[in-house]
């Protein structure tokens, strides 16, 4: 899992490149969230477009990041997942807590 | 029912692996010519039942699991994944959506409910102390040119 951050008008948008299970969801949840606690990004946009296949440990990352930034009023969108992926999110219902795009 | 084809992979119970086993599934269903979606279903079943032995049945420590995959002649994939770690005290309540024994860890509870979305069939035994064995069976439809779709 290979992930690209940007920061763009106060939100934090990371691209995930790769497969997101356990192994790849442990290693990125320490970098997303360092760079949330050092930047304090007012809005986290996840870009799932380079994602090409996704379990369950991959809702527990976006529920996750969505429980760390609704602590402090912050938004969280799902942005560009396709095929399995966008499936998997869907059957999360993780579209209560987070908007995807 | 005639066996076609099967396979035997043991394997460490080591984050890294999960990857390696459900892309050893999926190039061994592969085969079977099943469509691109129906390998993602087992590929990603497979992702759930391998993490399942990491996360839970060898916490802490680590063990070793074995997938079997029988390719069967009516056209049905069986995949067993087996663990010999800690054991499941409740099966019915860990295959309730999102109940997690680990909460804090960011799991969503909702391993066995992909399985059960995405295979036609999801068999759980458990022994406390002896080890789990997660059964599942995939349809492949048959299709005029010989495959199975």
């Amino acid at each position: 899992m290979r992930l690209k951050m940007d920061k763009r008008d106060g939100c934090l948008v990371v691209g995930l490149l790769g497969e997101l299970d356990h192994h790849g969801a442990t290693e990125l949840r320490e970098t997303v969230d360092a760079e949330i606690e050092s930047a304090g990004p007012s809005c986290l946009v996840l870009d799932f477009s380079g994602v090409d296949f996704m379990d369950s440990s991959g809702f527990g990352f976006v529920m996750g990041r969505y429980k760390k930034m609704h602590r402090t009023g912050g938004a969280v969108t799902v942005r560009g997942a396709r095929g399995h992926v966008k499936k998997m999110l869907e059957l999360s219902g993780a579209g209560k807590y987070v908007t995807i795009e | 029912m005639k066996i076609v084809n099967e396979m035997r992979l043991t394997f460490l119970s080591k984050s890294s692996n999960e990857s390696f086993a459900r892309m050893t599934a999926s190039a061994f269903v592969a085969q079977c010519d099943p469509t691109i979606d129906k390998l993602a279903d087992i590929k990603t079943a497979v992702s759930e039942a391998v993490t399942n032995c990491i996360v839970h049945a060898y916490r802490g420590t680590t063990g070793k699991i074995t997938m079997v995959i029988k390719l069967m002649a009516d056209y049905r994939v069986v995949i067993s994944i087996r663990d010999r770690g800690c054991g499941i005290p409740d099966v019915h309540q860990a295959m309730e959506p999102c109940y997690t024994s680990a909460p804090s860890e960011e799991r969503s509870g909702m391993g066995f409910t992909v399985m059960e979305t995405f295979m036609d069939k999801v068999t759980v035994r458990s022994k406390e102390g002896k080890g789990t064995s997660v059964t599942m069976v995939k349809r492949l439809i048959p299709t005029a040119a010989g495959g199975a779709k």
